[in-house]
């Protein structure tokens, strides 16, 4: 396996009127090329924030951490995307290497040019290609995605087309550049199961074909199910586990991700009750001290879980947890 | 002899004018002829693609769109009312027995007002308590029955998490003293982790109260576990409607078989065996012939193109609309 992007130790600050706030704390993950990774945790414990990240697209308030470093490796060597400055460097990484497709496709098109048109341009941004070449791969891409009569299409308008439609078109417009990641920001939360169920059908598809590594960030433990290679559990701002999807969700090591997957109310027990992690999550200016989750850990151990942070363990080689529990495992 | 339902509906429907183009105005069918019976003290489902009427239904029965066609009736151990007629005193009366929960605890609760007064609010509108004391012990009695403290209610809304909101919103809906509570997507914007508590809540409601709940949800999963009747929705039609566990363990309908099916696995090894529906619910406007669903059943034969199947009652409680279903009992997938 070759590494595709690899982030070390990560923290994204914002500037606020309240002050500084946390919003990534400390998080490294590497992504292999082809691999889908599933990014899951509470809303606000920073998924979006980090994505961003990986293009550089966080507001002008957010400030990266000194050790903090993103390394993207690309055909021509390693970029290093933090430092990126120039408008014209960052186009290598926004739209060019990586992409992006967000739960409402609206926040992708300009609403008063059609969809043809931006394809189009987008291509050319991001290649020397003439006019008539990058309408020719965008009414294919169109054709790939399942949209019927793509040549009509392309003459659109985004509002023109039905919901799922928008989506998939949203997905070929992302994925027409060939880009080598793909980040997929809760692209399927707002649809119905049953569009849900072609929009995956469709990403899996064109994964094997475009050999893309892919960000996939969803609070939706099924949709990780079916889509991830592995999972990464966001809480706070940190990554508090991280392994292969079969692992995290058959064996979670962290309490947090016990929490989550025995709060989802399951179709093959009907009898089981419903249990909800206890308590509230708490906000993003009143960061717990020691352990993110030791305000509603139902197994904390005792003050050292309040004062002291736990670092990386791995349980297997592959699977990691950062949770005083496991403190007698191999560091990280 | 069993208890008289809740709410009775026959034949409902409502329509909404539309546009003003060249043929003058278009009416669009968003609840069509539906049947429905809601026992007392169930925690009845409404499931089915959005865009289907679940809402609009939900609505009609509170009286807060006009119902176009067909008959409501609501009836408690007190009153019996009309819904199509119902009006002045009746009317009034009928706000304090019938009662919403929003979907959305951030847009629901002004800003501006401290968490006490969002709960007194009703009271207060509708003329239920006379005295500033009476008001406030009726709203720490509702309010300790949602788990919200003194301190919570003297504060503001944004200084609570989803969750919180939410129990501020059941609050309100329940301060009035409902016997019938529409949850539209109550736990759709909730976090994993604490969609279970607030469920948990409503559950705890509907048995101590014996408030009876028309439950809206997108989420299959959720419906399975909390209601005990469900209904099916499909294009402004209900398709099919049975006990929760009848329904989940064998449906009837072909739509409702793909729903079932397209809720993803929370297991990575059983990945691509969903049953995928092709293409969306297609527009109100422009409603399909004969059955609905025939436009994306993958059973669908030259009579559904025809003929609209109407609800069966067969006997079991298990009603069903589709010409096939007998046929295709024990099918699971195309
Ligand atoms: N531009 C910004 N200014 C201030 N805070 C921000 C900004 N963007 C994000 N945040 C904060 O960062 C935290 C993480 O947000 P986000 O990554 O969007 O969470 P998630 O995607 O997991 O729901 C939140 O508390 C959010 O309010
Ligand atoms: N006030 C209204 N005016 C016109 N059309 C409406 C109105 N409310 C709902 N509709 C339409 O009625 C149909 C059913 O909507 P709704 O009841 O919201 O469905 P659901 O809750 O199942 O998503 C939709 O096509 C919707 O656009
Ligand atoms: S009536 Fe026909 S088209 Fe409709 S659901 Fe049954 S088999 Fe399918
Ligand atoms: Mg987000
Ligand atoms: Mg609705």
């Amino acid at each position: 396996m070759t590494a595709l992007i690899e982030v070390e130790n990560l923290t994204v600050q914002f500037r606020t009127d309240e002050g500084l706030v946390t919003a990534v704390d400390d998080v490294s993950f590497t992504l292999d090329k082809g691999q889908v990774m599933g990014l899951v945790g509470e809303s606000g414990s920073g998924k979006s924030v980090t994505a961003k990240a990986l293009m550089r697209l966080n507001a002008r308030n957010a400030v990266y951490g000194e050790k903090s470093r993103i390394t993207l490796h690309s055909e021509t060597g390693p970029i290093d995307v933090l430092k990126l400055t120039s408008a014209r460097d960052l186009k290598i990484v926004r739209g060019g290497a990586i992409s992006m497709i967000f739960q409402e496709p609206m926040a992708s098109f300009a609403p008063a040019i059609t969809i043809g048109k931006q394809m189009v341009e987008q291509l050319q941004i991001h290649s020397d290609m003439s006019k008539a070449r990058a309408k020719e791969i965008s009414v294919e891409m169109l054709d790939r995605v399942g949209i019927s009569d793509p040549a009509r299409r392309f003459d659109q308008y985004a509002f023109e087309l039905s919901g799922g439609m928008r989506q998939r078109a949203m997905i070929a417009m992302a994925l027409s550049t060939k880009p080598k990641l793909l980040i997929a920001d809760e692209p399927t939360t707002a649809l119905d199961v049953t569009i849900q169920a072609q929009v995956i059908d469709l990403m899996k598809d064109l994964v094997s074909e475009f050999h893309m590594g892919i960000v996939f960030i969803t609070h939706d433990l099924g949709v990780i199910a079916q889509t991830a290679d592995k999972v990464s559990v966001m809480y706070l701002g940190r990554l508090i586990e991280e392994g292969p999807v079969r692992e995290v969700i058959r064996n979670p090591k962290h309490p947090y991700t016990q929490g989550l997957i025995a709060a989802l109310p399951k179709l093959d027990d009907l009898d089981a009750p419903l249990t909800p992690v206890a308590g509230d999550i708490p906000s993003p200016l009143e960061r717990p001290s020691g352990c993110v989750f030791h305000t509603r850990c139902p197994q904390i151990l005792g003050d050292i879980c309040k004062t002291d942070l736990p670092r990386d363990r791995r349980v297997d080689p592959v699977h990691r947890v950062a949770c005083h529990l496991h403190d007698e495992k191999t560091p990280a | 002899m069993t208890e008289r339902p809740l709410i009775t509906a026959r034949d409902l429907s409502v329509g909404f004018k539309i546009g003003s183009g060249f043929f003058g105005k278009q009416i669009l069918k968003a609840v069509d002829h539906v049947d429905l019976d809601i026992a007392r003290g169930s925690f009845f489902g409404l499931v089915g693609e959005s865009g289907s009427g679940k809402t609009t239904l939900g609505r009609a029965l509170l009286k807060a769109v006009p119902i176009t066609g067909g008959s409501a009736r609501y009836g408690d151990e007190e009153v019996d009312y009309d819904l199509t007629t119902l009006s002045g005193a009746e009317l009034r009366d009928y706000r304090k027995r019938a009662q919403l929960i929003f979907q959305d605890p951030y847009a629901a609760l002004s800003p501006r007002m401290t968490v006490r007064d969002i709960i007194a609010e009703p009271l207060e509108v509708m003329g239920l308590t006379k005295t500033r004391e009476e008001t406030d012990a009726r709203v720490r009695e509702i309010a300790a029955k949602c788990r919200l403290n003194l301190e919570h209610l003297r504060r503001f809304p944004h200084a609570f998490s989803g969750g919180q909101r939410q129990r501020i919103s059941i609050a309100r809906a329940l301060v009035s003293g409902p016997r019938f509570i529409v949850a539209d997507e109550s736990v759709a914007a909730l976090d994993v982790s604490i969609q279970a508590d607030v469920l948990n809540l409503l559950k705890q409601i509907q048995h101590d109260l014996r408030i009876t709940f028309l439950f809206i949800s997108h989420d299959l999963s959720v419906v399975a576990h909390t209601c005990d009747h469900v209904a099916v929705m499909y294009l402004g039609r209900l398709v099919e409607s049975a006990p929760t566990r009848t329904l989940f363990a064998a449906p009837r309908h072909p739509y409702t078989k793909a729903l079932f099916s397209a809720i993803p696995s929370l297991d990575p090894d059983d990945r691509g065996s969903a049953q995928k529906l092709q293409g969306e619910i297609p527009s109100p406007t422009n409603q399909p012939t004969g059955c609905k669903f025939h436009t994306r059943c993958p059973f669908a034969v030259d009579l559904c193109r025809k003929e609209e199947p109407a609800l069966e009652h067969p006997g079991d409680g298990h009603e069903v609309a589709c010409h096939r279903w007998r046929e295709l009992l024990g099918q699971t997938a195309a």
